[in-house]
């Protein structure tokens, strides 16, 4: 590792705006791969902008390093930008699905509890299974999953992490600043 | 003459303007209209169509056929390293695009332009595990700037433009095209638009007036500056402005292993090669210098040695193009990223004449001891073998420094580095970040092809040469005329020499039982002589340079040299060994 290098782990939430081409997952996963990096959780979706999509990207990993990944995802070619934030910089959302037995919920557990203490939605109610929902933070939904663990849960999903950011300046100044600061072909460049 | 062609070339694919023509045509057709005169390749199942094509273009499209795909990337690659123009492949699908994957690591870490093209199995039977399918869009991924799949005859003309554009814009790389059976019969409407922008790629960052006036404030006031040159500086023509720099503010030169040529190799500047088996001067000096020009370099580990000890006292100033390179393994004081030859254009307005001769005098005394200690031994030995540093010399003599030197990776890589004094910026072709073993023979086909004017000389290794040898078929076929130095020392020469140093001399498989390489070669129809007795060595080396067609020497060297000065893996720039 090199010196200077801020020796501290945190979480980094990491954002990738680009065409939305078949492969570019995979390109930006090799770069992660190839600085034995673990991405925490990963969720793809359009953006605000028509025909952008986005890539919001969970590590753990020291901020020397983010900054290098963040230039070797701006480097391709498919990647409009890309941003890292500190979890103080964002507002984020996971969202967790539980599936239990309905006699567990009705009985031992306590729908009420549920709802009153963890603030859960109900989604589904059969004779046999419940579905229900909860919307927080990753430690939030973790909670209410030690707590159903014991009560017979038959099934547990977490979704990846979506990220809304504070700072104001929108992509799109970003975009145009970025384009400012580039040529896109050499002036002096005859064949083209 | 290049331009007269491409013109006509023009006329020919204005003509087909509106007409319905084959995805394989259109292929043809593309590379017409990106100037392509010349590729290198092998054919197959899966790419018959575009190779049935191509014999109604073969009157204005050269195409070489190697012998192995490996050598098709490496001669794109040399072709592309001194022309300057994207080297084009043309493979078919499985076994033939897999072999291409070398070839393409190499042009990547080297930022080499290449557009390779494989073919592919028909679109409905991707992911079926077809005959010879396998996914070289997911394996050539790390390996290439940028990659794409074309399933319908349509999009040939728009992804072969963007190729081009990709391949040899911003920082230069490998392109890999994968087009599907069904593309290359299927039909298309031909009309055809370069590439000159993308709005997700940013290949030339705005030179930055601020950071510009900066640069130019430490090189004003600095006392003991040093520029290192690297491929940058090439492949950006940058070596004017270079030039420029270094003599207005009198400022010695140092050069990366692929920045050579860029800077004359005898002018009272030049300070040498840097890095693992540099010169002693510059490698020394990086750490006494107090201000740190680096143009066009990516720093590597061969160069800076161990990175906590890497010109911590210096100001360090990087000029790249790209912006990933900055602070990745050097942490600078300034940045410039931009085109080496507009950043330094700028520069040059801002830089005042000036002159450092005692700074430059003390390079003097590091110089001689290396001459003393390492190059005059090599180059006058008292008796014994040949070595391989007198063949270079007398090469680099007898040429004149104007020759094109190809090498493959070993010592004689960095002997050839060493003693060639080049003259001509564009000079030399050699495998740096990879270090890809039988680069050497197919790349100096490229080189030819691509500089028939210019006298191509190879050095290669024995164990080297027997990586790619089957392409000698390749240069006998196609009449190129590479003059060819085979420096044989019967070892892995460069890996016994790291046992020999740093593994107690346990030589544990690096020696080579080799085959009788004269008779070989002349086997494939070149003519081949072998040199053991340094009398002859000056006569042998005339008639190789005198022959007008493809001529072959093994010269057989010192089998258990060591190549000198050596800065030992992981350590400090100022530990250079000179023995
Ligand atoms: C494809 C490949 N395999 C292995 C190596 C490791 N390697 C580096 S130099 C070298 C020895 C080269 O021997 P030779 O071609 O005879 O050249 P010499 O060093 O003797 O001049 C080897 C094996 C490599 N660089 N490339
Ligand atoms: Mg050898």
């Amino acid at each position: 590792m090199n010196t200077g290098q801020k020796k501290e782990i945190k979480e980094y939430t990491i954002n990738v705006f680009s065409e939305n081409h078949i492969g570019l997952l995979n390109r930006l996963t090799i770069i992660f791969t190839r600085r034995k990096i673990n991405i925490e959780s990963l969720t793809v979706s359009e953006s605000h902008i028509p025909g952008i999509h986005c890539f919001t990207i969970a590590i753990n990993s020291y901020e020397n390093l983010v900054r290098k990944v963040i230039l070797q995802i701006e480097k391709l070619v498919d990647v409009l930008k890309a941003f890292y934030y500190t979890t103080d910089q964002i507002i984020y959302q996971e969202i967790a699905l539980y599936k239990l037995p309905t006699s567990e919920v009705t009985g031992y557990i306590g729908l009420e509890t549920l709802i009153r203490d963890f603030g859960i939605r109900v989604l589904e109610v059969t004779p046999e299974y419940t579905v229900i929902e909860k919307t927080g933070h990753k430690t939030e939904t973790q909670e209410l999953l030690e707590k159903l663990k014991n009560h017979r849960l038959l099934e547990f999903v977490r979704s990846g992490r979506v990220a809304i950011t504070k700072p104001m300046k929108e992509l799109t100044v970003h975009l145009e600043e970025k384009g400012m600061a580039f040529n896109y072909i050499m002036k002096e460049d005859e064949s083209y | 003459m290049f331009r007269e062609n491409h013109e006509n070339k023009k006329v020919a694919t204005a003509s087909k303007a509106g007409c319905t023509v084959t995805g394989s045509e259109a292929l043809m057709l593309s590379l017409l209209e990106e100037g392509v005169d010349v590729i290198y390749g092998y054919p197959g199942g899966a790419i018959m169509p575009v190779y049935d094509a191509l014999f109604d273009y073969r009157d204005r499209i050269r195409h070489i056929l190697v012998r192995h795909e490996q050598g098709a990337a490496h001669a794109a690659d040399g072709y592309a390293r001194v022309t300057g123009k994207v080297g084009v492949c043309l493979v078919t699908s499985g076994p033939g695009a897999t072999n291409l994957i070398t070839g393409l690591a190499n042009a990547m870490v080297d930022s080499v332009p290449l557009v390779c093209i494989t073919g592919q199995v028909a679109s409905p039977l991707l992911g079926s595990d077809a005959f010879q399918e396998t996914d070289v869009v997911g394996i050539s991924m790390p390996v290439t700037k940028w990659n794409a799949q074309i399933t319908s005859a349509e999009d040939v003309p728009g992804i072969i433009a963007q190729a081009f554009y990709l391949a040899k814009t911003g920082r230069p790389g490998p392109v890999l095209v994968d087009i599907t059976k069904d593309a290359q019969f299927g039909e298309t409407t031909w009309s055809y638009r370069k590439c000159t922008r993308l709005r997700s790629y940013f290949p030339y960052p705005k030179v930055k007036l601020n950071e510009i006036q900066e640069a130019a404030r430490l090189i004003n006031q600095s006392r003991k500056p040093l520029i290192l040159a690297g491929h940058g500086v090439l492949i950006a023509g940058a070596q004017n402005h270079l030039m420029e720099l270094a003599t207005r503010a009198d400022i010695p030169v140092a050069s990366t292993l692929l920045g050579l040529s860029a800077f004359p190799s005898g002018h009272r500047l030049y300070a040498g090669m840097l890095g693992m088996h540099g010169n002693y001067a510059p490698n020394v000096k990086t750490n006494e210098c107090d201000v740190l020009i680096a143009v066009g370099l990516r720093f590597d580990d061969r160069i800076t040695g161990r990175l906590e000890s890497y010109a911590r006292q210096a100001k360090i100033i990087h000029i790249d193009i790209d912006p990933a390179e900055i602070n990745k393994n050097v942490p600078v004081t300034l940045s410039v990223v931009a085109d080496a030859r507009e950043a330094l254009s700028t520069l040059l307005s801002y830089v005042k004449e000036n002159r450092h001769t005692g700074w430059i005098d003390t390079f003097g005394s590091f110089r001689s001891e290396e001459e003393e200690k390492v190059i005059r031994p090599g180059r006058e030995p008292a008796g014994g073998h040949i070595r391989m540093d007198e063949v270079v010399h007398q090469v680099s003599e007898k040429t004149k420094g104007q020759a094109v030197v190809v090498t493959d990776v070993g010592q004689h890589q960095m002997v050839a580095a060493r003693y060639y004094r080049f003259n001509r910026p564009g000079s030399f072709v050699t495998s740096g970040g990879l270090g890809t073993m039988g680069f050497g023979l197919p790349a100096s086909i490229g080189a030819k092809i691509g500089r028939p004017d210019r006298e191509v000389v190879l050095f290669v290794g024995d164990g080297g040469f027997q990586m790619t040898i089957q392409e000698l078929g390749t240069i006998a076929q196609s009449n190129v005329p590479v003059k060819i130095v085979l420096l044989n020392n019967q070892f892995l020469g460069m890996v016994r020499q790291w046992q020999d140093m740093f593994f107690r001399k346990r030589y544990s498989f690096t020696e080579l039982q080799n085959p009788d390489f004269v008779t070989l070669a002349n086997a494939y129809g070149i003519h081949g002589e072998r040199c053991i007795k340094r009398e002859d060595l000056a006569e042998k080396l005339d008639s190789l340079l005198a022959s007008e067609e493809c001529s072959f020497l093994e010269v057989m060297v010192e089998p258990e040299h060591n190549v000198f000065p050596m800065i030992p893996a992981g350590e400090s720039v100022s530990n250079v060994r000179l023995e």
